[in-house]
């Protein structure tokens, strides 16, 4: 199978895409989007770092960047997980707000409503 | 402490909840009466990662400890890391969400002093609002 590194990328490929051509939601063309995102990212951030850090998941060397050791910073790593994690978990909140926008507008269109 | 450590994971969902979960009522936001469409966003995206995850896991990309986590298991992979799945985008919508609300307030709401110069077009800068639900009027 691909590695993590590769499969973290085309999850962010995929997850542009569908908000950009197939839900057509735009959500990375958006200062919302990037305002949310900036905030999801640190608590991301902190919890791949526990996650990693405690070793509650343990990563082989082989499927990422960085050696397998687990450091603080460097190393393929940031607050001790895989930067791959950030990718992971970029594709899996941007393709969720994207069909939550999209759920949305379907819905203002099927039944429109002030507000 | 054994019997603490296999509430690591689950400890790591709890915290997510607690710092996303006030943003609905803070920002009297409406995604839990719209339950149909919170789930066409989270159960595809929930079944293509937990799809990702059972396959990365059979090829050894990564694994759990089973110390940090509940005995329970399904294909494999640890109750808490289905909760994940689940979790993680809800706090991402509600984030979204409550970065929105921040933003109408700020068009619709006049500038609080009549002699303010008027605000810049800017967007919302939620990390200080959105981040400390407690903070801020209410």
């Amino acid at each position: 199978m691909i590695s993590y590194t590769v499969a973290a990328g085309i999850a962010v490929v995929v997850a542009v895409v569908t908000d950009l051509f197939i839900l057509r939601t735009a959500l990375v063309r958006t200062r919302a989007w990037w305002a949310a995102y900036s905030i999801v990212v640190v608590f991301q951030l902190v919890t791949n770092g526990w996650l990693t850090g405690r070793g509650i998941v343990r990563y082989d060397a082989d499927a990422i960047i960085g050696s397998g050791r687990i450091v603080l910073l460097g190393d393929g790593r940031i607050a001790y997980a895989p930067v791959e994690d950030l990718a992971f978990g970029f594709a899996l909140v941007l393709l969720s707000c994207g069909l939550w926008v999209w759920a949305g507008a379907k819905a203002g269109a099927a039944h429109p409503r002030k507000g | 402490m054994s019997s603490w450590r296999h509430l690591s994971y689950a400890a790591m969902l709890a915290f997510v909840l607690l710092g996303a979960m006030p943003l609905h009522r803070y920002y009297r936001l409406r995604v839990f009466r719209q339950s149909l469409r919170l789930l066409v966003a989270i159960v595809p995206v929930a079944t293509l990662f937990v799809a990702w995850d059972l396959m990365a896991t059979s090829a050894g990309h990564w694994r759990f400890d089973p110390a940090q986590t509940f005995a329970g298991r399904l294909w494999g992979l640890p109750l808490e890391e289905y909760a994940f799945f689940v979790v993680v985008p809800l706090a991402g919508i509600l984030t979204f969400e409550a970065v929105q609300a921040v933003g109408s307030r700020r068009r619709s709401a006049p500038p609080p002093a009549a002699l303010a110069p008027p605000a810049p077009p800017q967007g919302p800068t939620p990390t200080t609002q959105a981040g400390s639900p407690t903070a801020g009027p209410g």
